[in-house]
């Protein structure tokens, strides 16, 4: 890793450890470390005079490393070169705590193949550390990397002017941070750097939203930049000359997301994970492993930005880290895990505490022999039902405990009993309406008839309750374009009857009986209509449309009969016919990076507002599938389907051949995934801190009931909590949610998940318990909902502000002392910097010029509702090498980093970011691997529309579709698959997804946002 | 005077036209003297068998303020081909096609006995008769399959080139589309809400989009009949696919908790209805047909709300003025009503439910454009049934009995003005020298439109002699009165009828027995009835029954013989002997009485009275009875309770009702099975008689009267002891020890005493 480049003198790095030692230590000492922390500290300081060390072998390394691309070959290598880099790279990548031993295990291996990969072979360890060995080497060199991430913010800045021995001398010089700082330093923190401090105005100003950051143009004088002191690596050369001068610290010497979710997986994947211990870590999302419920709720159902929660209100706020619960109620499981048992404790409804009406769990405290039990969220004591008691044993846990999912399991389900329901009546089983716009553009593309077609088949699949036979679920048609279309499908009648509303502007259901039906009942006069649907609309010449129309037929639809449900709504155009709802096209993009641009985000008419409510109000959920050709205001139509809980598909310029399989894979999922009605969600927590914020897809009439219309297996609510008293570290704090609705078959239902968190008294155990991927979810959408109401560059700087905060109040308060031109990083949050630049770059908050309105607002809402691997993958999109794959194994590939520079012009790349799926294909792919991946013989062959694979009967193609397949399976959406090739003018949009790069549209790299954040902590710092 | 009832049943016979007065009083004063204003009766589509119309077009009088058409009575100077207008005595040139006119040579509008004469005239293309259904789901499931029958067969009965259209309507309107294939389609509305006719037609997609005239193509005349073939459509193309959709009716699926009423939005069909030929067929024969089971409950045009517990408003309610809804409903109606007179299209109610259904708010509809009004107790029945059949009878020749979109003109000579009409009519407001400022019915006007006419239509229309009383008019003058009457036939042909007539004017003083024989008290007593009937319209009750009691007494004042205050002295002439007795049963008629008659019957009755030729007004004013025993040949008899005997069975016509009584006694033989014996075959006979009579009498009623076979002391004798004449009540029956006739339970007076009443009256100087 470019770490070693640097031939930094063993002291100044030593220094910083010691300290680092001496601080844990203490904290450390107890934790029953298997030995291993010990050495592994010890190895720590011994690495680093070893690591400076190989500098010199590397550029003797370097000499051979003539292969093509540097990236993919010797990437590592590459950014050794740069003096700059090493500056960022080494010393001053300083290791946080380790959090635990497992961490410390990650960590240490992760080191090691950093190690490894970057020196390009394996003897360069052993000058450093001695031993190869992997405890050793892991131990020694690693830690310090990542984590320490030297202070020179913009290396490159500092590099003409600098006076004698720049960057390196700011490492070393000044041993400790007691020192004065190196001119050179110094310089930079004031940005005061001199002439060649070009880029750090930039920065100062700039960076927050303005367009220079990343436009910067050709950063002026790329030769000026360089250190003198730098080392030039013959590698420089092979780089495009723009590229070398910027470089400055190796990227490789950075903290590495592929890194951290490799170690995750190989030191978590294996064991189950055991939920029977308060405030665990549960494994990153991109690890697989199993759960095993033992009274706390699976990560699947909530992830936590912390497990270790301040204990008081002034802790949090000094650190800034967010409390937040990402909370997927009804998240599908794998086949493996079991759903939460379904009690019924009777007529008298589920056992509740008197006062707060918490849920029976299993952090209910039995007293009194079991009369009475104690709650554990508000300590109210109540009395036991006689139907619900049970002795207690010996240690006062009842005798039934095992027996009881809600005493000893973190999730499960209460039947609901009548007062649980509207209107105190039982629920009918909910209804499927299908509303498809018929207008010309509609039928023209063929979208109608497609639908149609569709929906024959697949109103044979809608949910089902797990064991009935038939789904409960009746369905009912609509089609419209400036008015609307009833049917009536009836199974008595021999054809279908239309009923058609023109009195849009009062909307009503012209029919009862036998709009909506049993698809069984009715199947020949639905299969006859659907038949004819196409028909009759083929010549249609009506390319006006409404909107908000269509939403209350279905609404009153539903009134009429007295069941909630789900709008399945296909649209196409802006809807401009005269009606209520009606928008106009207020697009323009002169807006952006102005103080109005948030209008673009917000809802043209406060119209969809209070259709939502009423929505809602009857568990009305609408889902929503567009094709545009053209603007049609996704932030305004998207209201209702957002508050109601709903899903939007937007597939712009749909062609029927491009499109076909992802929109009906998505109608597939859509119709068929398990979901739940007319939902009220309502955290509880334990006394001290309190749900504050809910973010997500949701209506909320009041402050704690999160009410949604429908509620599917994929949406997500993140929660955020505030203290509002002290809390108590022995008793920790809890956190239950309980989720209200009715099941695809009718049945009232509550979900319960709880949760037990610790708490702490020292700021070092919150961040060691932190989980960075909830924490970007939490940020995300955070920031996303800020663009509603504030100018972007505003939403951006509080982002940037806030982890500055957070990194700054770690390395002020828990890390050892160090010199403060060292980044000093949370092992837990070490790739915040990174993630959080990809959040800061991502469309809604840095559009291109390719990006639309209706995009970002599209996007949005989508990633309103993620989960964390949603987000994690959105954010930082996977990147395989696919000519890398494994042919005989099911295994994926090793993914690699998002830059251009570790893309290899001979191979092919797949990267897919939960709505996209790229193939990119280098121009000197040997013809065989594009033979038999696309069934041409030559790259100039290969057809960019393609939007699937030929399907190839040989392995490497086999393998490819089956990696390709396996991806479309882990997402809640099916991903648009478009072919790159390099060089090709579609390169451009994927390029876009580097996001360790700097992006077109101004996004910073990941390397210059690092110095940006290193310089933000200092600032806050001094 | 023998010669006179031959003059009046002559010129009924050729002119569908039946006086007041044959001989007119020469001077306003005089007239007014009359008591019984200057009046007639035109039936002006009266079938005429040989009538054969004329192929061409009438020639007009060129004054631009007369425009009489050439007629007999006009003088005619044959070598200069001028004719002299007998209204204005404008000299008008013959048209070049007149040219070879000479006395012997007349054109038929010339020759006297053409004085009623028929033109066809060819003006713009033809459009067929459209039929728009606006039927009522909200039924019981029999009534709702009978009348779904009745529709059906319908069909059949069109004219194949008709246009049809249906509309459906409970909670909500449905219009449906009758062109397409497969999928049946239609286009919903609320049932709540009043749309204008621009809003209906828009959300129809009847209003044709704006599409601008572009150079070189013509302005696209097929876009009309595109659009509005959607919903109106040729018979013969659809009656299939008709016939199935009426099949598929369902009855309204709204579920209706106990204790309410059906949602009914009538008011909203309707309006829909119009809208729709509105804004597709203006000015074309076309008739709206609704069928209707109960009261419209909600949207414009209410009549009662849901909850069944608060009934619908009766005449209490009404003269509490507690009738919530009944002003706003009518409003509503009525605008409808003159929309559907604009633009020529009839509204026909038919209702058939036992409570209510609104007629009285409704009956403008059909009113004031002429439609039929059928009500019944449901669909079920063969009084529905065989009346709608009806409709779409065909006369003599061939052609349907109905007429569409005509307008009447009249006009008269100078000494006379026009006061008014009573009738299935609206004002044109035509005003013009021979209007009257004094308005008797609709008045003010010189032209009404009918929107749909059968060849018994009548008008009642009311002129006014204004000839001052210096002013005498020469011995042997005439006046003149010229019907003008332009109407689509049947046939879609235009065509136009023009009657003139003339009586002679007599000098009221010293020719007042010439007066008084040309008096044609029926025709007299049925104008009367019909100002009567339209006063008691806006008027209470009481005021009417007293405005025509001062008329009669006025009357035989007049006419009468007598001696001052000697009331047996008392005689009236032949001539005006009946009157007195019509007057009698009118008042005691359910036009002027509403006591046991719900508001919707009163309408109903008053509906068919302002319409029906004089002879069907005559025996809704004074039923007939018909007496049939073993003692003679059936007879008539008087309409008395003294009629109703044991060894008779009686026949009773009151237009509406048919009703057969068996005396007790043979009442007793039937039940005995009498008839059934061979021996006693005359008695089957005489069983047979009236039944027989009923039937003829059914075959050409319309609407279809309700039979009533009943018997002494059954229930549905009511009927007849309703309408006979009470001289024999409970109170004089023991005392006067008679044996023969039926006691009738009533404190109304009889006529003996209605008489001795009238005789005192009369005769009083007081007065």
């Amino acid at each position: 890793m470019s770490v070693n480049q640097q031939a930094h003198p063993g002291p100044p790095y030593g220094q910083p450890q010691p300290g680092y030692q001496g601080y844990q230590q203490p904290g450390y000492g107890g934790p029953p470390l298997p030995g291993v922390p010990q050495s592994q500290y010890g190895a720590y300081n011994g690495p680093v005079p070893g690591y400076q060390q190989p500098v010199p072998p590397q550029g003797s390394l370097r000499g051979p490393p003539a292969s093509g691309a540097p990236p993919s070959t010797s990437g590592a290598s590459v950014p050794a070169g740069h003096p700059g880099y090493s500056q960022f790279g080494q010393g001053d990548v300083q290791n946080g705590i380790p959090a635990s031993a497992a961490q410390m295990h990650r960590y240490v291996r992760r080191e090691q193949i950093l190690t490894k990969a970057s020196l390009g072979r394996p003897a360069l360890p052993s000058p450093m550390q001695g031993p190869p060995l992997p405890g050793q080497t892991v131990a020694g060199p690693p830690p310090s990397q990542p984590n320490h991430v030297s202070s020179p913010p913009p290396p490159s800045s500092m590099s003409g002017p600098h006076p004698g021995p720049p960057p390196m001398g700011g490492l070393h010089g000044p041993p400790p941070p007691t020192h004065p700082p190196q001119p050179g330093y110094h310089m930079q923190q004031n940005g005061s750097f001199g002439q060649a401090r070009g880029p750090q105005p930039n920065y100062g100003g700039a960076f927050p939203g303005t367009p220079n950051y990343g436009s910067q143009p050709g950063p002026p004088p790329p030769p000026k930049r360089l250190d003198p002191d730098s080392i030039p690596s013959p590698q420089l050369n092979e780089l495009p000359p723009q590229q070398k001068p910027r470089h400055r610290i190796d990227p490789d010497a950075i903290p590495s997301p592929i890194q951290v979710i490799e170690d995750d997986r190989s030191n978590r994947g294996s064991e189950p994970f055991v939920t029977g211990v308060r405030g665990q870590v549960p494994p990153l999302v991109t690890t697989n492993f199993l759960v095993k419920d033992q009274g706390n709720a699976s990560p699947r159902y909530i992830r936590c930005t912390s497990y270790n929660i301040p204990c008081t209100s002034d802790m949090a706020k000094q650190s800034q880290v967010p409390l937040a619960a990402v909370i997927k109620p009804l998240a599908t499981l794998p086949p493996e895990e079991t759903l939460p048992y379904l009690v019924d404790h009777g007529e008298s409804g589920p056992v509740r505490c008197n006062r707060c009406k918490a849920y029976m769990c299993p952090f209910m405290q039995f007293i009194e022999g079991g009369r009475r039990f104690q709650c554990c969220f508000c300590s109210c004591v109540t009395e036991v039902p006689p139907h619900y008691f049970q002795h207690l044993d010996h240690t006062g846990k009842r005798v039934d405990f095992y027996d009881r999912p809600e005493l000893s399991l973190g999730s499960y389900e209460f039947l609901a009993t009548v007062d649980y329901c509207k209107n105190n009546k039982f629920p009918s089983p909910p209804a499927f309406i299908f509303m498809i716009d018929v207008s010309y553009n509609a039928v023209k593309s063929g979208l109608v008839r497609l639908i149609c077609e569709e929906l024959k088949s697949l109103l044979d699949y809608l949910p089902r309750e797990g064991n009935m036979e038939e789904s409960a679920i009746r369905v009912g048609f609509v089609t419209y374009n400036k008015v609307l279309h009833f049917y009536n499908v009836k199974s008595s009648l021999a054809q279908p009857q239309m009923m058609v509303v023109s009195d849009v502007a009062d909307m009503f259901v012209p029919l009862l009986d036998g709009f909506l039906v049993n698809v069984n009942e009715s199947r020949t006069v639905i299969a006859s209509l659907l038949d004819q649907i196409p028909e009759m609309f083929a010549d249609t010449r009506e390319t006006e449309t409404v909107f908000a129309p269509v939403i209350q037929a279905g609404l009153e639809a539903l009134k009429a009969a007295e069941c909630a449900g789900k709008l399945f709504i296909f649209h196409t155009s802006l809807p401009i016919a005269e009606a209520p709802g009606k928008l106009k096209n207020r697009d323009d993009r002169k807006l952006i990076n102005t103080d109005k641009e948030k209008t673009l985000f917000q809802s043209q008419t406060s119209f969809y507002n209070n259709l939502a409510k009423d929505c809602v109000a009857q568990g009305c959920c609408v889902d929503l599938f567009l094709f545009p050709n053209q603007y049609l205001d996704v932030a305004t139509l998207g209201v209702v389907t957002y508050h109601t809980g709903g899903s939007i598909y937007k597939y712009a310029y749909f062609q029927l051949e491009t499109d076909r399989d992802r929109f009906l894979n998505d109608l597939r999922r859509d119709v068929q995934k398990e979901v739940g009605f007319d939902a009220v969600m309502r955290v509880r927590t334990s006394t001290g801190i309190r749900a504050t914020d809910f973010f997500g897809a949701f209506y909320m009439s009041n402050t704690t009931d999160v009410e949604m219309a429908g509620l599917d297996c994929d949406k997500t609510i993140t929660v955020e909590f505030k203290h509002d008293d002290k809390l108590n570290e022995d008793s920790g704090a809890l956190l239950q949610c309980a989720l209200l609705y009715t099941s695809c078959a009718g049945q009232r239902r509550l979900r319960i998940h709880n949760l037990s968190l610790n708490c702490c008294t020292q700021l070092a155990d919150l961040y060691r318990n932190c989980e960075t991927d909830t924490l970007i979810n939490y940020l995300a959408k955070y920031a996303y909902r800020g663009v509603l109401n504030s100018p972007v560059k505003t939403v951006r700087d509080a982002l940037v502000n806030q982890c500055a905060q957070i990194l700054a109040c770690y390395r002020k308060n828990c890390a050892s002392p160090s010199s403060a031109g060292q980044l000093i990083l949370p092992e837990c949050m070490k790739l915040l910097p990174v993630y959080l630049n990809c959040v800061l770059k991502s469309d809604v908050l840095q559009p291109g010029p390719e990006v639309t309105t209706d995009d970002r607002a599209y996007i949005r809402q989508l990633v309103t509702s993620m989960d964390v691997a949603e987000t994690n993958v959105f954010f930082y999109p996977r990147l395989l090498p696919l000519t890398k794959a494994d042919v005989d194994s099911n295994s994926l590939p090793a993914a690699i980093r998002n830059s251009e520079e570790r893309l290899s012009k001979g191979d092919i790349y797949l990267l897919e970011n939960g709505l996209n799926i790229f193939v990119w294909v280098g121009v000197n792919v040997q013809q065989g691997l594009i033979q038999n991946l696309f069934g041409v013989s030559s790259f100039s062959q290969i057809s960019n529309t393609l939007s699937a694979l030929p399907i190839l009967e040989n392995p490497f193609s086999k393998k490819v579709r089956s990696i390709i397949d396996m991806l479309q399976g882990q997402r809640s959406r099916y991903m648009k698959l478009i072919i790159v090739k390099q060089e090709d003018k579609l390169e451009m949009l994927f390029k876009h997804f580097l996001v360790e790069d700097k992006s077109l549209s101004g996004g910073a790299s990941y390397v210059d946002f690092l110095c940006h954040m290193h310089k933000e902590i200092r600032q806050l710092l001094s | 005077m023998a010669t006179y009832l031959e003059f009046i049943q002559q010129n009924e016979e050729r002119d569908g036209v039946r006086f007041s007065w044959n001989v007119w009083p020469s001077s306003r004063l005089e007239a007014t003297r009359m008591v019984v204003p200057l009046a007639c009766l035109l039936t002006p589509l009266k079938e005429r068998l040989d009538l054969p119309p004329v192929q061409y077009e009438p020639v007009l009088c060129s004054r631009l303020t007369c425009k009489a058409v050439l007629n007999p009575l006009c003088q005619v100077d044959y070598r200069a081909k001028l004719w002299a207008c007998n209204f204005c005595f404008q000299r008008n040139q013959f048209p070049p096609a007149y040219a070879g006119i000479s006395e012997l040579n007349q054109p038929a509008e010339l020759m006297p006995q053409f004085s009623t004469i028929e033109y066809i005239v060819q003006r713009g293309a033809p459009t067929p008769l459209i039929f728009l259904y606006v039927v009522d789901t909200c039924l019981e499931e029999d009534d709702l399959q009978a009348l779904k029958e009745s529709l059906q067969m319908s069909l059949s009965l069109l004219p194949a080139d008709a246009l049809v259209g249906l509309i459906t309507f409970g909670r909500m309107v449905q219009v449906h589309e009758l062109s397409c294939e497969g999928i049946s389609k239609s286009y919903v509305f609320r049932g709540t809400k009043d749309l204008t006719a621009k809003q209906i037609q828009d959300m129809l997609g009847l209003s044709r989009p704006a599409v601008p005239v572009q150079q070189g193509r013509p302005p696209q005349p097929q876009e009309q009949p595109v659009i509005s073939s959607r919903f109106l459509q040729p018979v013969h193309k659809i009656d299939m696919n008709l016939t199935d959709l009426l099949g598929e009716l369902q009855r309204d699926p709204w579920p209706v908790t106990q204790g309410k009423r059906p949602l009914r939005s009538t008011g909203v069909a309707l309006s829909i209805a119009v809208g729709l030929l509105e804004g597709t067929f203006p000015n074309t024969g076309a008739r709206i047909m609704l069928f209707t089971g109960g009261p419209p409950t909600q949207g414009p045009g209410m009549v009662v709300g849901d909850e069944l517990k608060t009934p619908i408003r009766s005449w209490h309610d009404i003269e509490k003025d507690n009738a919530r809804f009944m002003k706003k409903a009518t409003k509503h109606y009525e605008t409808l009503a003159n929309r559907t007179a604009a633009n020529g299209h009839c509204i026909d109610i038919y209702a058939c439910a036992l409570d209510q259904t609104g007629l009285l708010e409704m009956k403008c509809c059909a009113n004031l454009t002429g439609g039929h009004m059928v009500m019944g107790d449901s669909f079920d029945t063969s009084l529905f049934k065989q009346t709608f059949q009806r409709v779409f009878n065909k006369g003599f020749n061939g052609e349907f009995r109905m007429a569409f979109g005509a307008s009447l003109e009249v006009k008269t000579s100078r000494e006379l003005k026009i006061a008014g009409a009573i009738g299935p009519c609206i004002s044109l407001n035509a005003k013009g020298p021979c209007v009257s400022e004094n308005e008797l019915g609709i008045g003010g006007t010189s032209q009404w439109k009918i929107c749909s006419l059968d060849p018994s239509t009548t008008l009642a229309i009311y002129f006014e002699v204004v000839n001052q009383h210096n002013a005498p008019i020469p011995q042997g003058g005439r006046g003149a009165v010229q019907f003008v009457t332009q109407y689509q036939h049947s046939s879609t042909q235009k065509r136009i009828r023009v009657t003139t007539i003339a009586r002679n004017w007599a000098d009221a003083q010293s020719q007042l027995q010439h007066i008084e024989a040309a008096f044609d008290q029926e025709a007299a007593a049925v104008l009367m009835a019909r100002l009567g009937v339209y006063r008691a319209e806006s008027e209470e009750g009481p005021d009417v029954l007293r405005w025509l009691d001062r008329q009669l007494i006025r009357l035989c004042q007049k006419f009468g013989q007598y001696n001052k205050d000697d009331p047996n002295s008392f005689r009236l002439s032949e001539s005006f002997s009946l009157y007195p007795q019509f007057m009698f049963h009118l008042r005691r008629s359910p036009f002027l009485q509403v006591f046991n008659n719900s508001p919707d019957e009163s309408s109903y009755y008053r509906h068919h009275f302002a319409r029906q030729d004089l002879t069907q007004s005559l025996i809704m004013i004074q039923p007939i009875l018909y007496a049939y025993s073993f003692y003679g040949p059936p007879e008539p008899v008087l309409l008395d309770s003294s009629s109703i005997l044991p060894d008779r069975i009686l026949l009773m016509d009151t237009f509406f009702q048919i009703v057969i009584y068996l005396g007790e006694t043979i009442s007793q033989w039937q039940k005995a099975g009498y008839q059934d014996m061979p021996e006693y075959e005359n008695f089957k006979h005489l069983l047979q008689a009236p039944l027989d009579d009923a039937q003829e009498i059914l075959q050409t009623r319309f609407p279809m009267p309700r039979y009533v076979n009943t018997e002494h002391g059954g229930s549905q004798a009511r009927f007849l002891l309703s309408k006979v004449n009470p001289s024999q009540t409970h109170n004089n029956l023991y005392a006067w020890g008679q044996e023969s006739g039926a006691p009738i339970l009533t404190d109304d007076v009889s006529l003996q005493v209605f008489m001795d009443h009238l005789k005192k009256l009369a005769v009083s100087s007081a007065s």
